[in-house]
């Protein structure tokens, strides 16, 4: 078997707050495989955004281990391993579409030259291309959310971290972007660490399903999906993903009855 | 035009409060006056009048309040004397006078052009020390918890002196040192108008939050990328407001700079003014310092919009 690009090994996260410690992530154990599209799906406080801001290297855990691409999280962000996307898409105003997505480029000092093919790319593949030159105002809220993508996929990094991508847009647009996604995630052959609290949408998105719940917070059902790759939105209506679903349902409400 | 009449309105407002506000408080002047040209006064002894109160005056004589508007020194000038007092000392001055400038080749002391423009380099110079001042001061308070701790006490301190004893000091001191002119009032200029940038930019460099700091973190931005690619510019329109703040303060710190030193500028003209109770020369000073702030204020205004718009924060 090949060596994991993530794994998380027995990882406590623990916060001192003034009303005691806080067990924001306690005893996780978890795989990630090159390629994989991996949900984290549970209630608020079950510590699914702490966990992929610890993989991130936003957060420290404060025990056990955790390798992203055979390294610590601090090394692999400064490797620049990995492209996070946030709730909201967070685009500088005072930057043109273009603007937004050559920002980590510039950070990250690619020449003039690499910076406008990696803009045109990125825009393709995310289907904003002719909107470079706009500013984000002028845009709706899903084509902003996908230029954030954008904006993440721009340097290559090979782990795409996403933390409620799509949480404030509505379902209609929701589930366009999800199509999107999946496509995308197809051609590039990423690994995709993606937080949701929709069990719809992380199983029409994942190959593995990571159900967590709170006090402590803590992974409850790992769920290998069978579904196939390739997966329109009908697929929806399949006894098989309505069976996946159930099984994500019954690992919250377990996680929920301690 | 849908501005113009709110504006209009108000301004016909302050001159009709204006123009009654003269009889009372000219009352005295002008009936002594009256009481010159022969009308009968009610009380006829300028002793008894004297301790009357102003209104009681109004009430008892008002047929022979017909100076009120036109009284020489008046305690309140009324809006048309001071009208003619601006055209007076710019226009006529400087076109028709003997020391104007068409004249003699070189701006007359005696007008408000020649007073303004002393006030207003030293407002610039002051604004640009101050302004750039403040820039910095934020910076460093924003980049170093010791100058954050340390500065910004003293920086509200120093706000809390009244300018107007402190000013004196900054001249005495910097004249023993040989430095007099524009310097010292550019200086007490800068005093007033570095705080308001300093509090602006302090809050527009930390005006980015955790969502926009934490991605350039996993970008693993440098603190100068961080500092010129985010944090300087979302402090563009604290900036700008700041900016506005500070040059109005700055005027102030001008004119208040000029009282003392009596060569020039408008605050030497309405001290002047005061001490030969020239009524007219002080109201038409501070017209001038007023349009001069207006028009400060609107440049400003005008570049901010300029900039965002550029920038593409202005929809």
């Amino acid at each position: 078997m090949k060596t994991p690009v993530i794994q998380a090994k027995d990882l406590n996260l623990t916060f001192e707050t003034n009303d005691g410690p806080v067990h924001a992530l306690k005893g996780v154990n978890l795989d990630i495989q090159q390629g994989d599209f991996v949900s984290f799906i549970g209630p608020s406080g079950c510590g699914k955004t702490t966990f992929l801001r610890c993989i991130a290297g936003l957060e420290t855990p404060t025990g056990g281990s955790l390798t992203v691409n055979g390294m610590s999280p601090d090394n692999a962000r400064k490797a620049r391993a990995y492209g996070y996307v946030f709730q909201a898409a967070g685009l500088y105003p005072w930057r043109t579409i273009g603007g937004n997505i050559r920002l980590p480029l510039e950070i990250m000092g690619y020449s003039k030259q690499k910076q406008a093919e990696q803009v045109q790319r990125t825009l393709e593949l995310v289907d904003l291309a002719g909107f470079e030159k706009k500013f984000p105002w002028q845009l709706s809220g899903g084509m902003q959310q996908r230029a954030s993508i954008a904006r993440a996929l721009a340097f290559d990094a090979d782990i795409l971290l996403m933390d409620e991508p799509f949480g404030a847009l509505d379902e209609i647009v929701r589930d366009h972007l999800n199509a999107e996604l999946l496509k995308l995630w197809d051609r590039t052959g990423k690994t995709v660490g993606f937080v949701t609290h929709s069990i719809p949408e992380a199983v029409f998105l994942s190959t593995k399903i990571v159900v967590m719940s709170p006090r402590p917070g803590r992974i409850t059902d790992v769920i290998e999906s069978t579904l196939p790759r390739e997966r329109p939105l009908e697929i929806r209506d399949s006894k098989e993903f309505i069976e996946i679903a159930h099984r994500v349902r019954e690992g919250l409400k377990a996680g929920s009855e301690v | 035009m849908k501005r113009l009449l709110p504006v209009l309105t108000v301004v016909i407002a302050l001159l009709a409060v204006w123009y009654i506000a003269c009889i009372p408080m000219n009352v005295k002047e002008v009936l002594t006056t009256a009481e010159r040209a022969g009308v009968t006064i009610d009380p006829p002894s300028a002793a008894e009048r004297r301790d009357m109160g102003h209104l009681a005056l109004v009430l008892r004589n008002t047929d022979a309040l017909s100076g009120s508007w036109s009284q020489d020194r008046a305690r309140l000038p009324s809006p048309h004397q001071i009208t003619a007092e601006l055209w007076k000392s710019t226009w006529e001055e400087e076109v028709n006078g003997r020391r104007g400038i068409v004249r003699s080749g070189s701006l007359s002391k005696r007008s408000l052009i020649y007073h303004g423009w002393i006030t207003l380099s030293a407002t610039f110079v002051g604004f640009l020390i101050g302004a750039g001042l403040g820039v910095l001061l934020a910076v460093g308070i924003v980049h170093s918890r010791v100058m954050d701790m340390s500065v910004m006490p003293w920086a509200i301190i120093s706000q809390t002196i009244p300018i107007v004893a402190l000013a004196p000091m900054i001249i005495v001191v910097l004249y023993s040192v040989g430095i007099n002119g524009l310097i010292p009032k550019a200086i007490i200029s800068a005093y007033l108008s570095f705080f308001p940038v300093v509090v602006g930019m302090v809050k527009g460099l930390r005006a980015p939050d955790h969502m926009q700091l934490d991605l350039l973190k996993t970008y693993n931005a440098t603190k100068s990328q961080t500092f010129w690619k985010l944090r300087l510019p979302s402090s563009v329109p604290y900036l700008f407001t700041s900016l506005k703040i500070g040059i109005a303060a700055s005027l102030v710190g001008a004119i208040v700079g000029e009282l003392p030193v009596q060569r020039g500028g408008l605050g030497a003209r309405m001290l002047g003014g005061s001490y030969y109770g020239q009524t007219e020369q002080i109201w038409a000073a501070l017209f001038v310092a007023a349009g001069m702030a207006a028009l400060l204020v609107w440049l400003i205004g005008w570049l901010e919009k300029r900039t965002l718009t550029r920038m593409g924060m202005l929809t």
